[in-house]
């Protein structure tokens, strides 16, 4: 680590950051002044949420270098826990910014304690094996949330845990005026929609200062040393557990805040809602954006997200045309050709294009 | 008489799994990627036996076989055009292809076969009574859990006697070093590929018989199980894979009814987390050390 | 990698900013909305392939009101594809949702609909927090209570002293929904449920766990609350196990009949309660029946009939309430929810339907059962 590398990535942070509040001024101002129709107004906050998703999810797989096929289970804990905090806390905190920043909180806590107890197996292993388990996680956590009913009344908060199927929401009993947060199936009904865009862009910047600060730490590096080779990690001192534990729970507690917000933007909100495949669109990001690569996540995320939307014009083709995109993006971008002629380019324009080498 | 009957449905589902499993371990093992397309070949593979049979007229039999053909060319192109260009590319972008050849699959299925569903007519029909009808036992599973052995038998004998499957071996263990001992890597990798694509047609059309619904949605979620039942087993050991998808098969009926029926997938996870954490390389993994 | 990402980006930025927004004159735009990709495909697209074959029928009609159609897939999801399927609609100037297919979608639509008075029928969304206190949503199908009770009210009365098993998908709103009133009805009706099982979208391909329980239960009735997809498995694992009680569905079961290849006599006995018999005799069905056998190739199921009332339902109510096309949704919403309550409209899915400020319908649900691959009314 020499002075000019820790400049170099200083540097590469800060237009991170400038980048991400360039763009929030900038997409904040054309909704002001209505340039900006619907649907696209109505993909800004689950953007926020998918680029913290895809932000949280690169440090286990791009800087821990662990494959996690179940990111979207800690999405859902942290969007259930914060959809049973904002609703149930609804009479005693009226102010809806800060139900939600405090649903936000908890989804962050309850999705970091679940990451811990799912770590504590899921790290000891490696590879493919690794990954399936997080697999399996995220699918018991889908089942598990499937067989939950939460209200609340005056009284406080009942829950029910339906694990033979034959309870429904009459069964919370709840006092005249209580309301059903969650209703097994269903999932979260009659959440009231609380989160906003500045919400999201808060978000982000707090994932990014988050991570990108733990990433250039101590810990960090420690993390990356763990990545590049676990055994002559663990013969120089590096406690690998502790380290792997770390960025894992990190990971996790991003991803609930950003499903409790995700779950405060929907009215309605199933626990299947967050199954293999969301896991599976999260790793696309991640791994299009670039293993280790914050900026690359976040506008990866930005793109393929609005691909699918931006692809409605060919309506029933739409998916197969997001398939066929994925594909050649992968193929071009790994072919060896094209990259040396990036490298070429590169080098032709000199230092500017430090930055993207390190992307790619 | 209960726990027999259970057993029973546990073993011809756990078939289902294996016969898949069997599939993706025999790629993994040799191509060294998790081919995440397997489940929808397995599905293109139940369709064009059901287009042979019904369209066709052809009889069962050769309506898989016609499938069978199919799926190896299918698995030919998918490694030629997808996964042979990103050979030296991270594994991870391997994976994340084989995820966008599988929705590319599903989609095209859609528009082709439309959404609505398809019965299959099972390959072999009827079911084998026992006890006075107590204990019922369908043919399908019996020529499932058959054509499992004979498969598993007949690859281990492959990939062990032949020049083809020890150079498939040796691309499994150095695909450098069997370049530089005169192998044609790409060639032996198109195979693994071929023969995995014909067993997901065979797959396929045992999967729609014991569950004839067919769908463009039909492999996804079998392919993930078998996923998992390979990974219980070992990945990339052949007899792993069936005792995986087998006993995968047994604890899911069990729990399913001893336990809750609203969780037994979850039940079935855990089993196999506890199982990783005592043996992290599954049932028959070989467990490699790691060099330093 | 850049350059193929802004690449991506551009491309991306020409089709969004080519996104029509205009309003066309004399004719009223509604938008559907459903799933048409992915493993809820199949309603979808039977909702949108009929709603498109009224929209022409009204069309080529001499009916003042003109219709233009656009359907939007919204992959049955609950949170934001159904969102963005919405939201997309609303830019194209929708005036009128007919959607969401689902249940799922449908809640969390109706909510974002409701506060912007967006008048929305859903033709097969059967859940109750669909329409609960929203006075702009309306429903073409029965909800899901009303299946559950109607169901075991008819087993009190034809099926005196049967041991009933049920099988039901319990991640799926709309399984569970009729399982809970039907398991209270029944309670309270006499009849006795000796087996409950359940299964989820993950676990839909066996059922022989299921079956062998309720078999030995001594259940000589399965009550399916399900969709026909699952269900044609059942009946199929149920054969092969020799367990032949009397199967019972819902409306989720019409279809069942229609699956490609299919053989019926694996459903020969098979009792469903629905609105909607592709078989009827009367001259409506029929011509609908054969118009959507030309297009697509395949007998209508009940999602169908429900898209393509609801087209007509729209019709109506907008004629009732004397709608112009250049009123903005808004203005057709408060137009047209005084108008439902007072409407009586014959379609395929029941004659003289009438609506409930609630958003229910009012029809009578019918008790067939399969004879010879065909419905008769027992």
């Amino acid at each position: 680590m020499n002075m000019k590398r820790y400049f170099k990535d200083a540097r590469a942070d800060l237009l991170t950051y400038a980048g991400v509040i360039i763009a929030f001024l900038v997409i904040s101002a054309m909704k002001g002044n209505g340039m900006l129709n619907r649907s696209q107004t109505g993909l800004l906050v689950p953007i926020c949420c998918y680029i913290v998703m895809a932000v949280s999810l690169n440090l286990t797989v791009g800087i821990l270098g662990d494959l996690s096929l179940g990111h979207a289970g800690f999405m859902s804990v942290g969007a259930f826990s914060g959809v049973i905090t904002a609703m149930g806390l609804m009479n005693v905190i009226p102010s809806a910014p800060m139900r939600l920043a405090l649903a936000m909180v908890v989804g962050a806590l309850c999705a970091a304690i679940v990451g811990f107890l799912v770590g504590i197996p899921v790290l000891r292993l490696n590879g493919d094996y690794l990954a399936i388990v997080t697999l399996a996680f995220g699918e018991i956590i889908k089942e598990l949330i499937t067989c939950l009913i939460v209200g609340v009344d005056s009284k406080g908060l009942h829950v029910i845990f339906n694990v033979n199927g034959s309870k429904t929401a009459n069964d919370l009993t709840l006092l005249d005026g209580g309301r059903i947060i969650i209703k097994g199936a269903q999932g979260a009904t009659g959440t009231k929609t609380i989160a906003t865009f500045t919400a999201g862009f808060i978000l982000i910047m707090i994932t990014l200062v988050i991570v990108q600060n733990l990433v250039r730490s101590r810990h960090g590096r420690a993390i990356m040393a763990v990545r590049d080779n676990r055994i002559a990690a663990d013969s120089v001192g590096i406690p690998v557990t502790k380290y792997k534990m770390m960025a894992f729970v990190t990971s996790a507690s991003l991803a609930g805040a950003a499903g409790a917000l995700f779950g405060l933007n929907y009215s309605n909100l199933a626990a299947a809602k967050f199954d293999f495949n969301t896991s599976i669109l999260v790793l696309v990001f991640v791994v299009l954006g670039g293993l280790g690569n914050i900026w690359g996540s976040i506008i990866a995320t930005v793109i393929l997200y609005i691909l699918p939307e931006a692809l409605r014009g060919f309506s029933t083709y739409r998916m197969l045309i997001y398939a066929i995109v994925l594909i050649v993006v992968m193929l071009t971008t790994n072919n060896p050709i094209l990259k040396n002629y990036f490298a070429s380019l590169r080098s032709k324009f000199g230092k500017n294009s430090e930055k993207e080498a390190s992307a790619s | 008489m209960k726990f027999l009957a259970y057993l029973v449905s546990g073993i011809s589902l756990g078939s289902i799994y294996a016969i898949i499993a069997l599939g993706y371990t025999m790629v993994y093992g040799i191509a060294k990627m998790l081919n995440f397309a397997h489940g929808d070949v397995i599905m293109v593979g139940g369709y064009i036996s059901f287009l042979a049979a019904t369209n066709l007229g052809l009889p069962a039999l050769l309506s898989v076989l016609v499938a069978m053909a199919f799926c190896t060319v299918l698995g030919i192109l998918i490694e030629g055009l997808a996964y042979r260009p990103l050979r030296s590319a991270p594994s991870l972008a391997v994976l994340i292809t084989a995820i966008g050849v599988s929705y590319f699959l599903q989609n095209a299925a859609l528009l082709i076969f439309g959404a609505n569903p398809k019965a299959y007519t099972p390959v072999v029909s009827g079911t084998l009574k026992l006890f006075g009808g107590q204990l019922s036992i369908s043919y399908v599973s019996l020529v499932t859990v058959v054509c499992c052995i004979v498969i598993m038998l007949a690859l281990t004998a492959f990939t062990g006697k032949t020049r083809m499957g020890k150079a498939m071996r040796a691309c499994s263990e150095d695909k450098g070093a069997a370049q530089l001992m005169g192998i044609n890597v790409n060639r032996t990798i198109s195979l693994t590929f071929a023969i995995g694509s014909a067993l997901a047609a065979v797959a396929g059309a045992l999967l729609c018989s014991f569950s004839p619904t067919l769908m463009p949605t039909t492999g996804s979620m079998p392919g993930i199980k078998a996923f998992t039942a390979a990974v219980f087993g070992g990945i990339g050991s052949i007899p792993g894979a069936f005792i995986g998808g087998i006993l995968l098969g047994v604890i899911e009926a069990l729990s399913r009814a001893y336990i809750s029926t609203q969780l037994s997938n979850s039940i079935v996870f855990a089993v196999l987390i506890i199982i990783l954490l005592v043996r992290p390389a599954g049932l028959m993994g070989k467990r490699t050390q790691e060099k330093v | 990698m850049k350059k193929s990402l802004a690449l991506i980006l551009a491309l991306t930025l020409v089709f969004a900013l080519a996104a029509p927004a205009a309003f066309a004159d004399g004719t009223f735009k509604i938008g559907g909305q459903g799933p048409l990709t992915g493993g809820a495909a199949i309603y979808g697209n039977a909702v949108m392939n009929a709603a498109q074959i009224a929209v022409d029928e009204i069309n080529a009609s001499d009916s003042a009101i003109k219709f233009e159609f656009q359907a939007q897939d919204d992959e049955a999801d609950s949170g934001d594809k159904a969102i963005n399927a919405y939201n997309t609609l609303m830019d194209w100037g929708m005036q009128i949702l007919l959607g969401p297919v689902t249940s799922g979608s449908g809640i969390t639509v109706a909510a974002q609909a409701y506060d912007e008075r967006t008048f929305l029928l859903t033709p097969s969304g059967s859940s109750v927090d669909l329409i609960a206190d929203k006075d702009n949503a309306f429903q073409v199908c029965f909800t899901d209570p009303n299946q559950g009770i109607a169901s075991a009210d008819y087993f009190a009365d034809n099926f005196a002293g049967a041991k009933v098993a049920v099988i039901y998908r319990n991640d799926d709103a709309y399984s569970q929904g009729i399982r809970d009133t039907f398991v209270k009805e029944a309670e309270a009706k006499g009849v006795s449920v000796v087996y409950e099982g359940t299964f989820t979208d993950a676990t839909s391909t066996d059922f022989n766990v299921q079956l062998t329980a309720a078999r030995d239960a001594g259940a000589d009735l399965l009550f399916l609350p399900i969709y026909y997809t699952p269900a044609s498995v059942i009946l199929q694992q149920a054969n092969q196990m020799g367990y032949k009680p009397t199967f019972f569905g819902v409306d989720g079961m019409d279809g069942i009949l229609t699956v490609e290849n299919f053989d019926t006599s694996l459903a020969e006995g098979v009792y469903l309660l629905t609105p909607f018999s592709a078989d009827a005799e009367d001259a409506r069905t029929q011509a609908f029946v054969a118009e959507y056998q030309k297009r697509y190739g395949e007998i209508p199921n009940q999602f169908a009939a429900d898209g393509y009332d609801a087209v007509y339902i729209i019709k109506a109510a907008l004629e009732a309430a004397n709608c112009t096309p250049d009123m903005s949704p808004a203005d057709i919403c408060e137009a047209v929810i005084p108008v439902m309550t007072t409407l009586k409209v014959d379609g395929v899915t029941g004659e003289g339907m009438t609506w409930a400020a609630t958003g229910e319908v009012s029809k009578a649900p019918m008790a067939i059962v399969i004879k010879d691959g065909a419905y008769v009314t027992p």
